[in-house]
């Protein structure tokens, strides 16, 4: 097994979970829940790639996929915000609605290849031992920009005037009300960010790390992953690249384990039986059950709560529940 | 950026008994609609389409019988859902609780668990039924048990327990249960097949090639159940009361998290006996894709439905035909659309329940 492949690989496929659960952090962080974000990943894989490729672009293909994601969300923020309506059951029909709409605008692409994003390698700090050929070496730019997004989000949420209002209308949207904060307009413009990062998580995945459209199966349950990882890394976004990039790892250390005769010195068995892979793709999906255990007891013993109004309509004058 | 508030939401007290029933039809019948534009946006003729699809449906006694086939899996699992969203227990995992049931069922005729050719048919059958409904109550213990005690969000668990249930079932489809090399069982032999319609041609010769199966008949015994269950029983009441009310539930000494387990048990039950009957009645072996995504529509049923079983029955047939009319047609995903678009406009029509709308002109607000 090539340790450096299955971390750089990880690395990648991680920056997809990182880029969709950096949105839904900040969406969450307003107070607004969007289970959505499977089917505005695939909105936004099948927008980016379809443009990409008739276009012969990719960047377009990006700014296609990051507005669809976030028009899509937008039927989210009235229907949650506007109407009041329950968010759990709004955002599974914003991910069929999503899946939908990009079954039947995306019929026909299906086997086509479209322009990818470039990729580059950081001088100097590819340089360093292993860490520059996991990290920094011969990534697609997407990834460069989700170690970019971590801490610029950290900072955004924590230390600027519009991270406190972001945390206000999350945690107490009255007292925020109440200080002149505009509590709509605050959910509507966070859900609308959400929704474009899930957008662009999307086409991550279509225009740059397993390119092409593969209907429903070119996300296959990522976005529901990232709503996990949210949780699991309360709403903190180094905790969400810590998260987002441990299971991409594992993801392909999993994968990697049909490969050779021998594991650890013992025969192998996920190569004499070759069905013995289907417990190996059920890998990512055990793992994310582990981690919302561990994520939640976690939270309970150092007492970190969900945003406190998160779930909860908010209108003036109103008790909340 | 401003956004303005012509429009002023006023808490209603009570609606009309009609309205519930009159804003499901107006959103279905605008779901059509607005697919109906994205459909000639993609070049297809919606009309063309949408006739085609009636035709698919209910244009014959032969054509209903199959609508009847796939409504009996959503019927069953569109139960399940309207008891849990009662609660407000957000059991997206059907899809993995039929999937379950249907392994369970199926392992009764692989095993085998007794002699198939000495068992008499309906002890066969309801042996089948009951591992089923088992099969599912366990897997929807396992959601139930962390929303119980750690309050772990259900819908992420569930909705990986699906990914999980369907690799385990072709793991047994590829491997040992593999006709031949080939991703699916044997055909089960006749003792295990559900009655269907066609049986009966030697008397009704109408029936003849009529595929509808004798699962609807538990579809429809388990409407009249949970009918019974939510607005007869006390038990009902309670359920209700913990989904609308958890802090009063608790307060009246509701033990909110048995509850929990059992609901999610009883609703996962009626999933994997969907998946029994899908297996028993319709394809007679396990294999792949014995679901279109049944689970999931099952959630839109119940909530199409208001959550009332009865209103489930209707539904149920609805989306049955749409499944059947969806077979045909391309692109594939208009069906999906179509269910999104209406659990959309469904949600947002509540508002109409809730609130009366006022138009508030600006004029009117500054003299207030």
């Amino acid at each position: 097994m090539n340790w450096i492949e299955i971390f750089r690989s990880g690395i990648s496929t991680g920056t997809v979970l990182l880029i969709a659960a950096i949105g839904e952090t900040l969406t969450e962080r307003s107070g607004i829940q969007n289970l959505g974000v499977e089917g505005m990943m695939l909105v936004g894989a099948m927008a980016g790639f379809k443009i990409a490729y008739q276009t012969g672009n990719v960047w377009l293909g990006l700014l296609a996929a990051i507005a669809a994601g976030g028009l899509l969300s937008l039927a989210h923020a009235v229907v949650t915000i506007h109407f009041q309506a329950d968010q759990t059951v709004s955002g599974l029909s914003l991910t069929f609605l999503g899946t939908g709409l990009a079954l039947v605008l995306g019929d026909g692409l299906t086997g086509m290849t479209g322009p990818v994003i470039p990729r580059a390698t950081i001088p100097l700090l590819s340089q360093i031992p292993y860490l520059g050929q996991v990290a920094f070496s011969d990534h697609n730019l997407l990834v460069y920009f989700g170690y970019l997004l971590v801490p610029l989000s950290w900072y955004y949420i924590h230390k600027t005037r519009q991270g406190l209002h972001l945390r206000a209308v999350g945690e107490n949207p009255a007292a925020a009300d109440t200080l002149g904060v505009n509590i709509y307009r605050t959910r509507y413009l966070y859900t609308f960010i959400g929704g474009c990062f899930a957008g662009l998580a999307g086409a991550a995945i279509s225009v740059a790390i397993a390119p092409g459209w593969y209907s429903n199966l070119t996300v296959n349950g990522q976005g529901w992953i990232a709503v996990a990882l949210v949780i699991f890394a309360h709403w903190n976004p180094w905790r969400v690249a810590m998260g987002g990039y441990l299971f991409g790892v594992l993801r392909r250390f999993t994968l990697d384990l049909q490969g050779p005769r021998l594991l650890f010195g013992l025969a192998n068995p996920f190569f004499f039986n070759t069905n013995l892979v289907f417990f190996l793709q059920m890998a990512p999906y055990i793992l994310t059950i582990i981690a919302l255990i561990w994520g939640s007891s976690a939270a309970r013993k150092k007492r970190i709560g969900s945003p406190a109004a998160l779930g909860i309509p908010y209108q003036r004058g109103e008790r909340g529940l | 950026m401003k956004i303005p508030y012509p429009v002023f939401f006023k808490r209603a007290e009570d609606y009309p008994k009609w309205l519930p029933a009159a804003t499901s039809v107006a959103a279905v019948l605008l779901a059509f609609v607005i697919s109906g534009v994205v459909l000639a946006a993609t070049g297809a003729d919606p009309l063309k389409v949408y006739s085609y699809f009636f035709k698919a449906s209910f244009g014959s006694w032969g054509a209903f019988s199959d609508v009847v086939v796939k409504a009996t899996p959503l019927l069953l699992i569109g139960l399940g859902c309207s008891l849990a969203f009662r609660m407000r227990l957000w059991n997206i995992g059907a899809e993995g609780q039929f999937f379950v049931g249907a392994f369970m069922a199926s392992a009764v005729v692989m095993v085998p668990l007794v002699n198939l050719d000495t068992t008499p048919r309906w002890a066969i059958i309801s042996l089948m039924a009951a591992l089923g409904m088992l099969g599912g109550a366990l897997y929807a213990f396992i959601p139930g048990i962390l929303k119980a005690k750690l309050n772990i969000n259900e819908i992420i668990i569930t909705l990986m327990l699906n990914y999980i249930a369907v690799l385990w079932s072709n793991y047994w489809i590829f491997g040992n249960w593999s006709e031949a090399g080939f991703q699916m069982t044997k055909t089960f032999p006749k003792n295990a097949w559900l009655p269907r319609l066609a049986d009966l041609a030697a008397e009704f010769p109408a029936f003849s090639g009529m595929t509808a199966h004798a699962g609807i008949l538990f579809g429809l015994i388990a409407a009249v159940i949970v009918y019974l269950i939510i607005y007869r029983s006390k038990w009902g009441y309670k359920i209700t009361l913990i989904g609308d009310n958890p802090r009063a539930a608790r307060y009246a000494g509701i033990n909110i998290t048995r509850n929990t387990i059992l609901v999610f048990m009883i609703s996962g039950a009626l999933a994997g006996l969907a998946g029994m009957t899908e297996v028993s009645g319709v394809v007679h072996r396990l294999q792949e894709r014995i679901s279109t995504s049944y689970g999931f529509s099952g959630v839109i049923v119940a909530w199409l439905a208001k959550l009332n079983p009865f209103a489930v029955i209707l539904v149920s047939i609805l989306f049955g035909a749409l499944l059947v009319a969806s077979r045909e047609i391309q692109p594939s995903g208009i069906s999906f659309l179509i269910q999104g678009i209406t659990l959309f406009l469904i949600i947002s029509s509540d508002v109409l329940l809730k609130y009366e709308i006022k138009w508030v002109r600006p004029a009117q607000e500054t003299a207030q």
